[in-house]
């Protein structure tokens, strides 16, 4: 059912968040809202779904159904979900410590298996609820109590995993440029099957530097294909900064989902007699 | 002519040889016939192509678990049959029947005092075109055992009714073979008519009376990932619930098939899973979550030998303490074990009907031995609860998905309902789910959720209490069969023992396992594991003012019913 005139507003709950002041993720709950007045379902069909994290504190602060799970496994209570109620639009959130570390193997299978949902992933490259602690997308030289010097390690490459993994829909945003959240939020669950949007949220507490993000970013150059070797070969050569949807597959939606009639047990047990 | 009440066989051949189709062509005909028995298969440790062998007990009551010994002994052949000979010794009365052309019985069997005769199998199979030796082996048992051969011809047209009239025919031919070759071998394996059962007996396993039993309970979603020895559940349920309209997702690990039938839950469909140990170990966190966010869930964990990878082809009891005690923090929650492959059907209903009513995680322990066994049960009687899910109706007040409730259990709403929206937490919430780390926010819940775990009537489910006397055995789940056994033998000595045995482990069964108690005198532990975590847990919480002795190892050497009862005669001549 879709309802018109849905407002933003009409998605947000009265919960204050316990974000810091200046935090990106302010900015992605706003183009969530404005993404789901704009997509016109109720917020009673909507499904907002995360883990453990600054960023997964989100889904309390809609106004839709909403489940804060354990660390790392949004993907999975995400896909449950719409597995056994196909009629919900779903949304998975995760930060990049939750999506990408802990939950890393969640995230492969996720992109493989194509179920029809969105996956937003708050990327401030840190791990910003345990106050301040390097991420797989955190650069190898950034200096922290936990790692003093840096991990040393090369992070973690979202998109190209995604792609690699067979995700249907891939898109990168930054969490200050509302507009364009909103939009590829909206072109995102309206594509079938799996799709990632990793929007980029500065944690302006524990990575100040990621102020300076807003003025790194840029529109990507190149229009989007639905060659994926193509979209691996830009993405893996850009800055990082390159923001737009990249990617859009023509995969088939994964196919099991739970009915709403069901068939008789009885017949069942004529299988066990002698 | 004394007929024989139980007779127990083993055909065994290497693999390929058809010795597990010749296990369940005869007691799937001894079904027919009004026999009860199960059977087991032993494979090696090889994953394929090694030996096999079909363990048949025969009976004329419900029989619960394999002989120690066995009666008869048919073999196809020998090949690495010194393997596993070991684990399936010939009674001293028994029979080995073996091929010459095969080679030499192994040694175990020519130095023990069974009898060994001679049957050309593998010729009488060539002297029939197309003919197999298994099939003569399935002669040899009918005609030692007494089972009626119409009953066999049966069970063959319809295993073999896709391949043809031909070879339904062929098949006949070798099964009266073997019957003329045995005809000389004697009756003293012949076992008693059997009453007729009042309806159409069945042939299940346990793996396969939990799915059933899931599905009569309404479970629509399942998600797991492959373990043995629990993947039979999966493999019943996949096709099962495809049929009847809902879905199974293979995980990729127990983590995210956990979380899967959680999410599905929360969206209104009742949903399970079924793990061994170390995917229930990987569970744990999410089961807390299942806690605190109330959603209903049921978790089979089919037990096998731990810690770690241990034994997985062999039973334990060993997962009572990471079931009662392995969440973190206090998150009340059940715990229930079948007490046998009957049982499962009527446990794994019983717990999807708790999990919706409670909206709790639930934790079924079923184990190896009565998952894997194929056991000839009378048709488990239809149940009927009133399972459903405390409804949200739209009101005009703000919704309170965790609302403090005379009986602790809130109305839940589903995704799709207006007004219902809430956010399911791990996090201490308040009753509204927002969360909080309130002191009051924190008691608040907690209470809530004991609460609605402890004043739940669990009825007279609890567990079984058979007999008098006071002498008794004090068991859980899967072991009772041994148990029971045990008791019906010492019952032929005149030897008078009670049987109390738990279904309902968590929360403790309190007030009934007292009155089953009274009276009792000696108590003796029974329970497959090592450190005896049923004796232990029992006495964290109840005082146990009885003589007590304990019989419990760990896997892979099964309790059965003799040490049983000689546990307690060696205890009544004290
Ligand atoms: C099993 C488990 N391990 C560790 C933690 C501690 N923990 C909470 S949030 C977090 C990292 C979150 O990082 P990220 O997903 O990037 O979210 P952010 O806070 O940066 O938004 C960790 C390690 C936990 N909650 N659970
Ligand atoms: S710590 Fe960082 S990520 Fe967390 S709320 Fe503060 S700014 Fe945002
Ligand atoms: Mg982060």
């Amino acid at each position: 059912m879709n309802v018109p005139n849905l407002k933003p507003k009409d998605f947000t709950s009265d919960v204050t968040p316990v974000w810091c002041p200046g935090c990106g993720d302010f900015h992605v709950l706003m183009s969530i809202t404005r993404a789901l007045a704009e997509l016109g379902r109720p917020p009673e069909d909507i499904a907002v779904i995360s883990g453990i994290g600054c960023s997964s504190r989100i889904p309390a602060y809609t106004n839709c159904y909403g489940f804060h799970g354990v660390h790392g496994r949004s993907l999975s209570l995400a896909a449950g979900l719409k597995i056994a109620r196909p009629d919900l639009t779903v949304l998975a959130m995760s930060g990049d410590g939750d999506g990408f570390s802990i939950g890393g193997n969640h995230f492969l299978h996720a992109c493989r298996r194509n179920v029809d949902m969105t996956y937003i992933v708050m990327d401030n490259r840190v791990y910003g609820m345990t106050k301040g602690q390097p991420s797989p997308t955190t650069e190898p030289d950034w200096d922290s109590a936990l790692s003093p010097g840096g991990t040393g390690l090369s992070p973690f490459h979202p998109l190209v995993i995604a792609l690699a993994s067979g995700a249907n829909f891939v898109a990168r945003e930054f969490s200050g440029n509302i507009k364009g959240c909103t939009k590829t939020i909206v072109e995102a669950v309206n594509h079938p099957g799996f799709s990632f949007v990793e929007i980029l949220s500065p944690c302006v507490t524990f990575r100040p530097d990621e102020k300076e993000w807003k003025n790194q970013v840029h529109g990507a150059s190149v229009p989007e294909t639905d060659d994926p070797a193509r979209a691996a070969r830009r993405i893996m050569t850009d800055d990082g900064m390159n923001t737009g949807i990249l990617y859009r597959g023509q995969r088939k939606p994964y196919f099991a989902s739970v009915k709403n009639t069901f068939g008789e047990i009885a017949p069942l047990e004529r299988a066990f007699e002698v | 002519m004394k007929s024989a009440k139980n007779v127990s066989f083993a055909v065994v051949g290497s693999g390929g040889a058809g010795a597990i189709t010749a296990g369940s062509i005869l007691i799937e005909a001894a079904g027919k016939s009004g026999w009860h028995g199960l059977m087991t298969r032993s494979v090696g440790p090889q994953i394929r192509g090694g030996e096999a062998a079909a363990l048949v007990r025969l009976s004329t009551k419900p029989a619960f678990c394999m002989s120690r010994d066995f009666d008869i002994l048919v073999a196809i052949d020998w090949k690495n049959a010194d393997r596993f000979i070991g684990s399936m010794p010939v009674a001293s009365a028994g029979l080995v029947i073996a091929d010459p052309a095969a080679g030499d019985p192994p040694a175990a069997l020519r130095d023990g005092d069974c009898t060994i005769v001679e049957c050309p199998i593998g010729e009488l199979a060539k002297a029939i075109q197309g003919g197999r030796p298994n099939m003569i082996c399935v002669g040899l048992v009918a005609q030692l055992t007494g089972l009626p051969i119409d009953m066999v011809m049966q069970v063959v047209a319809s295993k073999l009714e896709s391949k043809g009239a031909s070879a339904i025919e062929i098949g006949g031919l070798c099964i009266e073979a073997g019957m003329t070759a045995a005809a000389g071998f004697g009756t003293r394996f012949v076992l008693e008519t059997p009453g007729k059962p009042d309806s159409k007996r069945w042939l299940i396993t346990g793996n396969e009376a939990v799915g059933l039993g899931a599905l009569r309970g309404g479970v629509e979603f399942a998600a797991a990932y492959p373990i043995t020895p629990a993947t039979e559940v999966l493999e019943y349920l996949a096709p099962a619930l495809a049929s009847i309209g809902g879905a199974l997702v293979q995980a990729e690990d127990e983590l995210a098939s956990i979380n899967m039938i959680m999410g599905a839950s929360y969206g209104g469909r009742p949903s399970i899973t079924a793990t061994s140990g170390p995917g229930l170990s990987l569970m744990m966190e999410s089961l807390g979550l299942a806690t605190a966010a109330e959603v209903p869930l049921v978790v089979i964990d089919v037990m096998r030998a731990g810690p770690s990878t241990g034994i997985a082809t062999k039973s334990e009891q060993s997962d009572l303490n990471i079931a009662v005690h392995g969440f973190h923090g206090d998150a009340p929650h059940v715990v229930l074990a079948p007490l046998s492959v009957a049982d499962c059907l009527f446990t794994a209903q019983w717990a999807v009907h708790i999990a919706e009513t409670l909206q709790s995680p639930v934790i079924v322990l079923s184990d190896q031995s009565i998952g894997q066994a194929h056991v000839l049960i009378d048709r488990p009687a239809d149940v009927t609860f009133l399972t459903r899910r405390k409804p949200y109706q739209a009101a005009s007040e703000p919704y309170l998905r965790y609302a403090v409730t005379a009986d602790g259990v809130s109305p839940m709403s589903i995704p799709g309902q207006p007004g219902g929206q809430y956010t399911a937490d791990g996090l201490t919430h308040t009753e509204r789910g927002t969360p909080s780390s309130t002191a009051k926010a924190q008691r608040q819940q907690m209470d809530k959720r004991l609460h609605k775990i402890e004043a739940f009537d669990f009825g007279d489910h609890w567990g079984v209490t058979e007999g008098t006397g006071d002498t008794v055995i004090l068991t859980w789940g899967s072991l009772t069969g041994a148990v029971r056994e045990a008791i019906d033998a010492l019952q032929d000595d005149g030897i008078d023992v009670r049987l109390v045995a738990l279904r309902q482990i968590s929360p403790f069964p309190e007030k009934p396992l007292q009155a089953a108690l009274s009276g009792a005198k000696r108590v003796l532990f029974v329970e497959q594991n090592h450190s005896g975590q049923f004796y232990r847990y029992v006495r964290s919480h109840i005082d146990l003012p009885f003589d007590i002795d304990r019989l419990n190892r760990e896997g892979p050497d099964a309790i059965g019913p003799d040490e049983i009862a000689s546990s307690i005669r060696d205890w009544k001549s004290q």
